[in-house]
């Protein structure tokens, strides 16, 4: 479970962030939403102690995530392509990151088989550096490099752009799948509405780092959300 | 049309990064860049005059002339290996109602400018002023200067034509050596031919029109090559190097430090500027040549051997240690998700570069041949980088803040230089050559080197509780570096 507590962030006299109170529980499915600007990619930076809040502070299960680095073995995550490295083969980067995860080769091996639908043959064993890759299959690598080493929170910034129907599709059932046990935790963002209401159990929309809507989805809640949005 | 691409290639050099920099590294390299220039002018003008009092009974220009056809087999290597068309340069224009005729042009026109064909003319130009001032005719010194534009020109074309054929680089190198081995061996004069076609120039100005033809040729060939191949899967495609994945498991041996060294050994040499600077490490082995063979600095300057000795050993730890951690700073975001001790992170940075100071000092082993004494220093030396250099550049990395993009060139590039680069001078070059005169000048030479290596000694023994405080460093300093990281230079 993820708390955070009066976490507000200040560029010079620009305020992007400003969240009073939000408690996500564990095995939830949270969905953020909101226009560019809106601080969805600020506040999962801050979550995974990549900024620092200006006040308040955010715990990962009972670790305060600027104060421990506790929380990094039970988290995965993937915000953008930077967080690739850009000049080892997908096969590397699993191995890294497996490794750093504690898993051993077969392990790693073994997990991966499981992706081996998504990756459609694009992915492993193509002799190509993370770099040489085309946008959508590097967002693949780094979407299933998160989920290594069985997280209990996953965060994804964005993980549908950019990705081919098929894997939109996949993902999102994967993405059910996961928190169908209510042991895993997943944050996700998104610009598209329908995938967020798809997945998500509940949806935050942030406007001007202000929680604008805290709602738990429903039938309903795709049309509310355009409602919103349609201005 | 013309004006247009004219103000692109404008903006596009005025807008450069190269230009977003520190006013001081500006001055620096400003001074650099003219300092560069006077030399080749001076070379130019000069050597007309050396040439003349080194060898008075033949006629400097003449000399010249005799070595040209070598110097053109030379430059058309030089830009086999360096030089490419600038074709990626027109991609964003290729949807644009451009006709493709006038960016085929543009890509070559623009080509004929490139710095390949700008250098020679520091030497050409004010060769030929002197020429003329010397009393040479005055129509044959024009006639012979541009001929040898038009022919840097036609090297230029030439380059692109073959630059995809390895044949032709194995026939301009046979030719090249070739020819060199035969005129050294005496067995056939080469020169004479090269002299001869350039005399005959200087005599008769009308033949510039040869090279003149001759480049017009060029620039239709590529002309007729390009058009076909301006498309984005021929001559305007991003070729992708196959990736090369050498097994490293031999490294697991190192624990909890594997995934680490195995990361730090592609990172090295997967990239173009990580690789320069790992081999340039080989090249400052050879600095003890420079010093060691001159018995100047054993009289007066024994201090240039000590700076000569840590350099011997200290290639790999100063040239990669100054960049910890911008190395990684594309994917420093993730690193910091992930699972990982800053201590053992920072542990393998610290053993790679003992390691290799280590395998240089290894190959440093022939020096014995200039004194055990050199040795010894060079010995000094080395322990000095290992236990004094890696922590304090490790220390100093903590304030690295500019990110360095790792698929630039590697030469002469200085991303991710800052004042700190200079700074950090002081502590890893001058206090050894302090601490060699504090010690040697009461108790003698050996009393100084033992002092060098004491300091490196007490380093490695101390090592544990500085790599301490080193890490606390680091994870103070993370956000910052977290953010500049992120900024693209």
């Amino acid at each position: 479970m993820i708390h955070s507590k009066n976490i507000t962030k200040k560029y010079g006299q620009t305020q992007v962030l400003n969240i009073e109170e939000l408690e996500i529980p564990k095995g939830q499915s949270f969905g953020l939403v909101g226009n560019n600007g809106a601080g969805k990619t600020t506040f999962f930076n801050i979550i995974l102690d990549l900024i620092r809040p200006t006040t308040g502070e955010i715990s990962n299960h009972d670790v305060v995530v600027n104060k421990s680095e506790d929380w990094k073995s039970f988290t995965g995550s993937f915000i953008d392509e930077t967080f690739l490295i850009g000049y080892l083969t997908a096969e590397e980067y699993f191995d890294f990151i497996g490794d750093l995860r504690g898993m051993n080769k077969a392990d790693i091996t073994n997990f991966l088989s499981q992706f081996e639908e998504i990756f459609n043959g694009e992915i492993l064993g193509k002799k190509k550096y993370l770099r040489d890759l085309s946008k959508g299959n590097q967002k693949k690598a780094g979407i299933v490099a998160a989920l290594l080493g069985n997280p209990q929170v996953v965060i994804l910034d964005e993980p549908f752009a950019n990705l081919d129907p098929t894997t939109q599709i996949r993902l999102k059932k994967m993405l059910k799948q996961l928190t169908e046990n209510k042991e895993v935790t997943i944050l996700i963002s998104s610009h598209d509405l329908s995938h967020v209401t798809e997945v998500c159990e509940r949806i935050v929309v942030l406007d001007k780092g202000n929680v604008v809507k805290d709602i738990e989805t429903s039938k309903e809640t795709l049309k509310e959300l355009e409602s919103y949005f349609a201005v | 049309m013309f004006s247009r691409f004219f103000k692109l290639e404008w903006k596009k050099y005025f807008r450069s990064s190269y230009w977003q920099k520190g006013i001081a590294l500006k001055i620096i390299m400003g001074f650099f860049a003219l300092y560069m220039m006077a030399s080749f002018l001076a070379l130019g003008v000069g050597s007309f005059f050396i040439i003349r009092k080194t060898m008075p009974e033949s006629d400097p220009l003449q000399v010249v002339n005799s070595y040209l056809l070598f110097a053109i087999v030379g430059d058309l290597i030089f830009r086999y290996l360096m030089q490419k068309m600038p074709v990626m340069e027109v991609k964003p224009l290729l949807i644009l109602p451009i006709k493709k005729n006038k960016l085929v042009n543009y890509v070559l026109g623009k080509s004929m400018f490139s710095p390949f064909n700008i250098f020679s003319l520091f030497f050409y130009i004010p060769f030929a002023i002197v020429l003329m001032i010397e009393n040479y005719s005055v129509s044959g010194a024009f006639a012979w200067l541009f001929s040898m534009i038009f022919i840097t020109q036609c090297a230029n074309f030439l380059n692109f034509i073959i630059n995809k054929n390895n044949v032709a680089f194995w026939t301009l190198a046979v030719l090249l050596i070739g020819t060199i081995a035969l005129q050294y061996f005496n067995i056939y004069d080469v020169s004479i031919h090269s002299q001869a076609l350039f005399d005959a120039v200087f005599a008769n100005p009308v033949l510039v029109l040869i090279p003149i033809g001759l480049m017009v040729i060029l620039y239709n060939i590529n002309y007729k090559i390009l058009r076909q191949q301006l498309y984005l899967d021929d001559a305007v495609k991003v070729t992708v190097k196959e990736a090369n994945t050498a097994d490293l498991s031999w490294a697991n041996r190192f624990g909890e430090m594997a995934p680490f060294v195995k990361n730090e050994i592609r990172l090295i040499w997967r990239n173009k500027r990580t690789k320069t600077v790992f081999l340039m490490s080989f090249a400052f082995v050879l600095y003890g040549l420079i010093f060691f063979t001159n018995p100047m600095y054993e009289e007066k300057m024994k201090g240039m051997l000590i700076f000569a000795s840590l350099f011997i050993t200290g290639g790999f730890v100063l040239n990669y240690g100054q960049f910890i951690p911008a190395w990684e700073s594309a994917y420093y975001k993730m690193l910091m998700t992930q699972n990982i001790s800053y201590r053992k992170y920072l542990e393998t940075k610290w053993f790679l570069m003992s390691i290799m100071t280590a395998a240089l000092f290894l190959l440093a082993t022939p020096y014995i041949y200039y004194g055990v004494d050199k040795y010894l220093m060079i010995a000094a030396g080395a322990l000095y980088n290992i236990g004094f250099n890696t922590l304090v550049l490790l220390y100093m990395g903590s304030f690295n803040r500019k990110q360095i993009d790792l698929n630039a060139s590697g030469f002469g590039n200085t991303q991710g230089t800052s004042a700190k680069q200079f700074i950090v001078i002081l502590p890893v070059l001058v206090i050894p050559i302090g601490l060699f005169y504090a010690f040697s000048i009461p108790f003698g030479f050996n009393a100084g080197i033992t002092a060098i290596a004491g300091f490196g000694i007490l380093g490695i023994v101390t090592k544990n509780y500085f790599m301490n405080i080193i890490s606390k460093k680091y994870i103070k300093e993370k956000y910052a570096a977290i953010h500049a990281f992120d900024q693209k230079a």
